[in-house]
């Protein structure tokens, strides 16, 4: 909440879902292999690296297609989302 | 089993738009700034897409100051924290046209009083926050809603004013260029400038697919294309050290980069030869000044 001097807690925008500004979807394949290539320049703090496979937070992934094209395995595709 | 756990300082949620640069930036800056730090932005995309009203982004403290004076609030910031005795780094990250243009006076006078300050500049090159008006970073050339390409005008008819240049005038301890397309390069720079006491200047080309006109999923390409064409030089210099600069292989024709962005495009048109000359011109100046090529 916002408090007089508009102090705000940290980490607030959680609460705003950008998943929902997708067109397209990223899509990882057997073929990542954990190297945390895509992590590094996901825009949207989206990506964890867990037991040597990239996770993508739906939640928050805008589908810029930055990772995919950054992958140095081809490993993330991109899909059309259907909603 | 959680096996890579990074530090992750900038949350999901914010607003920037897909494939932006500048939070591209952010995550790889804070990283290695780590959680005790102050963050003091600049008005700008950084500091509208990280503060929507009650859902910041940040999970370290951070201010945002006015368009013009980041500089002096992270100056009153440091002041505070010597007289309190107490430690933070003390870091500024705001844009082009906060640092290169109105901010300029503000930040001269962080480094000549040597406050112990990061200035880190994310260099987007116009002003996008408020619909991609230039700035003195804006490239030659460059077409943007205050520099527009048309009958009589190839679009920004000035030079990139040298703001590391201006810094290493001010006899700070530290300057840097880097990319976010380097992301070890950015964060060993970042982590340098952070632990040598006094100013610093690190100014980050962070390409922006909405205000250069590209797909969003080629940020990081653009970034590459900037730093191989010799358009973007990669630099440091530490106080009293000679630069070392970022070598490149084999450096790709200005054309390469230009011909992906809607605001070179007007370029492609015959008549406007000569100013893709003095774009390559410009880039080979940069590859013998800095001795860029392997
Ligand atoms: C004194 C003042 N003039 C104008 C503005 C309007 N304004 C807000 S952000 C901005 C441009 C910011 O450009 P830059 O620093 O390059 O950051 P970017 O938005 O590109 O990330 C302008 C002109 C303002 N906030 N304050
Ligand atoms: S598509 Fe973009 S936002 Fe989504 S996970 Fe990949 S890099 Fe992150
Ligand atoms: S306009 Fe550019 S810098 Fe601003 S949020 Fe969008 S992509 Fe990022
Ligand atoms: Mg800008």
């Amino acid at each position: 909440m916002l408090t007089i001097g508009a102090v705000c807690e940290a980490g607030k925008s959680r609460l705003n879902k950008t998943g929902s500004w997708r067109d397209y979807y990223p899509e990882i394949t057997a073929k990542c292999t954990g190297c945390g290539i895509c992590e590094l320049f996901c825009p949207d703090s989206s990506i964890t690296i867990i037991d040597k496979k990239c996770i993508i937070n739906y939640d928050y992934c805008k589908g810029c297609g930055i990772c995919a094209n950054e992958c140095p395995k081809t490993a993330i595709l991109m899909k059309e989302e259907r909603k | 089993m959680v096996t890579t756990e990074k530090l992750n300082l900038l949350a999901p949620g914010h607003r920037a738009c897909p494939g932006c640069g500048a939070a591209i930036a952010l995550r790889q800056i804070l990283r290695v700034v780590g959680r005790e730090t102050i963050v003091v932005s600049a008005t700008g995309c950084v500091e509208t897409f990280t503060s929507p009203y009650g859902q910041s982004a940040w999970e370290v403290p951070w201010m945002h100051s006015l368009f013009e004076n980041s500089a002096a609030v992270a100056s009153g910031v440091e002041a505070a924290l010597e007289a309190k005795g107490e430690k933070a780094n003390v870091v500024i990250i705001s844009g082009d046209g906060g640092t290169f243009d109105i901010g300029m006076g503000a930040m001269s006078g962080m480094f000549e009083r040597k406050h112990n300050i990061t200035y880190i500049c994310y260099d987007n090159e116009a002003y996008m926050n408020t619909g991609v008006q230039r700035s003195s970073a804006t490239p030659y050339a460059a077409t943007t809603t205050t520099s527009p390409a048309g009958k009589n005008s190839y679009g920004k008819m000035e030079f990139k004013k040298d703001v590391p240049a201006i810094a290493l005038a001010h006899d700070v301890e530290y300057v840097a260029t880097t990319s976010i397309a380097y992301p070890q390069d950015l964060m060993n720079k970042v982590k340098k400038a952070i632990g040598i006491k006094g100013p610093k200047y690190i100014q980050i080309h962070t390409p922006c697919c909405i205000g250069w006109g590209f797909d969003s999923s080629q940020t990081i390409a653009m970034g590459k294309l900037a730093a191989e064409t010799g358009l973007v030089p990669l630099f440091e210099v530490e106080k009293g050290k000679q630069m070392v600069v970022r070598k490149i292989k084999n450096t790709k024709p200005i054309q390469e980069y230009l011909n992906k962005q809607n605001r070179f495009r007007h370029l492609a048109k015959e008549d406007k030869e000569k100013i893709m000359e003095k774009l390559q011109e410009i880039c080979n100046d940069n590859v013998k000044r800095f001795g860029i090529s392997e």
